[in-house]
C-alpha cells in the first residue's frame, strides 16, 4: 500500500489538469516528475478519477518508453546511444558504468537505490558525443575514466 | 443516383459510410480481420485494401465512397500484398493449427488458405508468452492475437468495461489487462462478445465438454439436460440448417443419443422466472421501494452492476436466472428417485452464454450448500459434441422433451432475445389475455434491434415506465441517466450481448447482419407456434408449485442474498 501522502499528491496534480481524459499524459508526467516513477497503484487511482479504464492508462503508458513503473534511483543517468555516441565509442560508457555500479541487463538500479542507469536513442547532442546525463545534467565528450570519477564524485557527496 | 466502379460493376452509392461496405454490396467478400460494422473502424489489418485507376493503395473500410471512382479489389500488387501480410501475422503466431480449438473456423487460416500462403519464409522470433486460464468463461492465449484490436473495441465500446487493451510498443505489443494482471481480476463480466469478434484463437471459450462425458459415463450420474431459449435457433448453423431456424427437436434427439438420461426446457424455467419476477415487481410497485426493479437474468449484467454500480444492487431482481431456478427444481424432483437408486442428479445447462459458467460457482446459485447446475456448455460446445459422435445432425428426426418439464410458453422462449423477458412479464401482468393484449404489448416498444428502447404500459390504475437495454454501454448510459435524475423507471431490462442471448458468446460465430436478423425471425416464431403464449396459461406450473416447490420459492428460485 502507498502511503496517503501520494494520493494528496495525485489528486493535487490532477485538479492542476481537470479530470478529463485528456489529462491523463500530463498527469502521469507530473507524477513521474514527483516521485521518478508512476507507482502502479497511483495510476489506477488516477485512472478511476480521470474516467478512463485501468487498461487503457496502463496502454498509454507502456506505449511510451519515458513511462516507468519500476522506481529509479536519486540519480539517474542516461546514456546516449544514439548515431554519433555509439561510433565515438558510447558503448564503452556504458559498460563502464555497469562495471563500476554492478548492474547488468534487467537490473538496471542500484540495490542502495542512489543510481539508475539507462539507454536512450539520443540526446541531441551529437556534438558533443560521446554524451551521458545525470538527473539531466549534461555529461560531455565522456570517457570510461571520466565515468568513474564522477561515480566517484557522486558517492563522496553522497556519503 | 450516384455510381461508383468496383472490378467494372457500376455500384450505386446509397448512405454507405465507407467502401468496404459498397464493396461487400457489390457481391465481392474483401478480405478483413478488424472490420466489424458495429464497432469504430481500426484500419489496422490492411486486408481489406484497394487499387484505384492511378495505382494508389488504400484501406476500403477508412474511404470514403466518391461518385465516380474506380477501384479494383483484386489485382496482381493486391494480392501480393495481402499474401505477405499474412505471411508476416503467421511468422509470429503459434501455429498448432491442428489441436487449435478454432481449427476449421479460423479467420486467420481461412485467409491464409484463400490468399494462397503456402510457406512462410521468416522465422518465428516472438517469445512465448503466459496463456491465461484465470477465467471461468474465458481463455486468452496471446500467443495467437493478431492484433487486430477487434476484442479491446468490443470490450470498451459495446460493453463499457474496458478489461484489456493494447500494452507496449511495436514488436512487445499486445492485449492485455492492466499490469499484465489475469482477467479474473479485472472487471471482466465473462461475456464472451470478445471471443465472438476474435478471428483466431487469441480469445477462445473455457469449454467443459470433458466433465460432460465424464458424467454420461458415469453410472452413478442421472445427467440431465437444459436447453436455453435461444439455443434452437443457432445449433442448427454449422449442419446446414437455414439460419434461425428452430432445431430444439433434432437437438432432443442428438442429447438422447448421446447418453443424456433426461433432456429438458430451460423455457419452463423462464415461465418459473415470469412468475417470480412479476410477484416481486408487483410487491416492489405497491410498496415503492427498490425502483426500478433491475432484471437478473443475464449473469454478465448482473456481474456488470455489481463491480460498476454496487449502489444499485439492490434493484437487482433477487429472482435466479431461468437456468438457476430450474437446476434446483430439477433436483428437488429427483431427490426421492436418486436416493433409491443411489444415483446423482447432474445438471448440464446447454447455454448461449459464456458468462453462465461463472454464474452457477457463485454462492448465491447453491441450494443446501450444493451447486444446482452442475456444468454449463455453450451452443458451439454442444456442436462439438454432436461433431464428436458424427452424428448426422441435419437429418435427425425430431423428439420431444421429457416429462413434467417440457411445456413452456411463448412468453419464455423470447427470453433469449432483448426485451423478450419485459413482454413475458408484462403479458403476466396483463388482465386480459387475448389476441389483442397479445399485439398491443408487441408493438408497445420494447420489441427492435435499438440499444436502447422505452415503453410506457398501462396496467389497471397506474402506468408503467420501462426500459430495455442490450449491451453493457447502453445500461451504463442508462444508471448514469437515472443517477443524474434525467430519466426514472420502474422496470428495466439489461441484456449484456447486443440484441440478447441470440448473440451470446457462446452462439456459433460468425454472426454477420443476416444471422442476427434470421435468429431475431427465428425467436419470435418459436413463440408464435406456441399453443400457450402467456406463462400463466401453462398448465403444469400449478403442479410444479404443489409437488416440488411448495412453499420454498426463496429457498430455490430466489438468490440467498446471505
Amino acid at each position: 500500500m502507498l502511503d496517503r501522502s501520494y494520493y494528496e499528491k495525485a489528486d493535487e496534480i490532477i485538479s492542476e489538469h481537470g479530470k478529463g481524459k485528456e489529462s491523463l499524459i500530463p498527469i502521469m508526467q507530473d507524477i513521474q516528475a514527483q516521485y521518478r516513477y508512476i507507482p502502479p497503484e497511483l495510476l489506477q487511482y488516477v485512472a478511476k478519477c480521470i474516467g478512463v479504464t485501468e487498461a487503457k492508462a496502463y496502454s498509454v503508458a507502456t506505449f511510451y518508453e519515458n513511462f516507468s513503473f519500476d522506481s529509479k534511483g536519486k540519480y539517474v543517468i542516461k546514456v546516449c546511444d544514439g548515431t554519433a555516441c555509439h561510433v565515438r565509442k558510447g558503448t564503452l560508457i556504458l559498460e563502464r558504468l555497469k562495471a563500476e555500479l554492478g548492474l547488468s541487463d534487467g537490473k538496471n538500479t542500484t540495490d542502495d537505490m542512489l543510481f539508475t542507469v539507462e539507454t536512450v536513442s539520443c540526446l541531441g547532442a551529437c556534438g558533443l558525443a560521446p554524451v551521458m546525463t545525470v538527473n539531466d545534467v549534461v555529461h560531455p565528450a565522456m570517457t570510461p575514466e571520466k565515468v568513474s570519477e564522477t561515480i566517484k564524485k557522486i558517492r563522496e557527496d553522497e556519503a | 443516383m450516384e455510381y461508383m466502379t468496383i472490378d467494372g460493376i457500376k455500384v450505386p452509392i446509397e448512405d454507405e459510410k465507407n467502401i468496404l461496405s459498397l464493396i461487400r454490396k457489390a457481391g465481392i467478400d474483401i478480405p478483413t480481420f478488424c472490420y466489424h460494422s458495429d464497432l469504430s473502424i481500426y484500419g489496422a489489418c490492411r486486408m481489406c485494401m484497394v487499387e484505384d485507376e492511378r495505382g494508389r493503395m488504400f484501406a476500403s473500410c477508412s474511404e470514403q465512397p466518391r461518385p465516380g471512382m474506380v477501384i479494383h479489389t483484386n489485382t496482381k500488387k493486391l494480392q501480393q500484398y495481402r499474401k505477405l501480410i499474412i505471411e508476416l501475422l503467421l511468422s509470429s503466431h503459434c501455429r498448432d493449427c491442428t489441436t487449435c480449438t478454432k481449427n476449421g473456423m479460423c479467420e486467420l487460416q481461412s485467409l491464409a488458405y484463400r490468399v494462397g500462403v503456402h510457406s512462410v519464409r521468416f522465422e518465428n522470433k516472438k517469445e512465448e508468452l503466459p496463456i491465461d486460464m484465470t477465467s471461468n468463461c474465458i481463455v486468452r492465449d496471446p500467443n495467437k492475437c493478431i492484433l487486430c484490436g477487434d476484442c479491446v473495441r468490443t470490450c470498451s465500446e459495446n460493453q463499457g468495461i474496458g478489461a484489456i487493451d493494447f500494452a507496449h510498443r511495436g514488436s512487445k505489443m499486445q492485449i492485455t489487462p492492466a499490469f499484465g494482471k489475469n482477467l479474473c481480476d479485472t472487471d471482466c463480466v465473462g461475456c464472451g462478445q470478445c471471443a465472438v469478434v476474435c478471428p483466431t484463437a487469441a480469445i477462445s471459450i473455457r469449454t467443459n465438454v470433458t466433465e460432460v462425458w465424464d458424467a454420461i459415463e458415469d453410472p452413478t450420474k442421472r445427467v440431465v439436460a437444459q436447453i436455453a431459449p435461444a439455443v434452437r435457433i443457432a445449433v442448427g448453423d454449422k449442419f446446414g440448417l437455414p439460419k434461425g431456424e428452430n432445431a430444439m427437436g433434432k437437438l432432443v434427439k442428438a442429447l438422447r443419443i448421446m447418453g443424456f438420461d433426461e433432456v429438458y426446457d430451460t423455457n419452463f424455467g423462464a415461465d418459473l422466472t415470469v412468475m417470480e419476477e412479476s410477484r416481486e415487481f408487483a410487491k416492489r410497485l405497491e410498496s415503492g421501494e427498490n425502483l426500478p426493479l433491475f432484471t437478473s437474468c443475464c449473469p454478465g449484467w448482473v456481474k456488470f452492476c455489481e463491480n460498476k454500480y454496487p449502489e444499485f444492487r439492490g434493484n437487482i431482481s433477487t429472482c435466479r436466472s431461468p437456468m438457476s431456478m430450474f437446476s434446483p427444481v430439477i433436483k428437488e424432483y429427483f431427490a426421492k428417485a436418486d436416493k433409491e437408486e443411489g444415483r446423482e442428479t447432474y445438471v448440464v445447462a446447454i447455454m448461449p452464454c459464456t458468462a453462465k459458467k461463472a454464474e452457477i460457482l457463485r454462492p448465491d446459485n447453491h441450494t443446501g450448500g450444493r451447486q444446482d447446475t452442475d456444468i454449463v456448455i455453450t451452443t458451439q460446445e454442444i456442436i462439438r459434441m454432436i461433431r464428436q459422435v458424427g452424428i448426422k445432425f441435419e437429418n435427425l428426426e425430431s423428439e420431444a422433451c421429457d416429462m413434467p418439464f417440457s411445456m413452456a410458453s411463448g412468453g419464455a422462449s423470447i427470453f433469449g432475445i432483448t426485451g423478450g423477458v419485459t413482454e413475458a412479464v408484462l403479458r403476466y401482468l396483463s388482465p386480459e389475455k387475448d389476441h389483442t393484449a397479445l399485439e398491443n404489448i408487441k408493438y408497445s416498444g420494447v420489441r427492435g434491434k435499438a440499444g436502447f428502447k422505452e415503453a410506457s404500459v398501462t396496467l389497471g390504475e397506474r402506468t408503467i415506465k420501462i426500459a430495455v437495454v442490450h449491451g453493457l454501454k447502453n445500461a451504463s448510459d442508462l444508471i448514469e441517466n437515472i443517477k443524474a435524475g434525467k430519466a426514472s423507471y420502474d422496470f428495466v431490462e439489461v441484456m449484456a450481448c447486443r440484441r440478447g442471448c441470440i448473440l451470446g458468446g457462446g452462439q456459433p460465430v460468425p454472426m454477420g447482419p443476416t444471422t442476427r436478423t434470421a435468429r431475431m425471425d427465428g425467436i419470435y416464431q418459436v413463440d408464435q407456434l406456441s399453443s400457450i403464449r402467456y406463462t400463466d396459461e401453462n398448465p403444469l406450473i400449478d403442479r410444479i408449485w404443489e409437488d416440488i416447490i411448495k412453499g420454498r420459492e426463496h429457498e430455490l428460485l430466489h438468490r440467498n442474498m446471505g
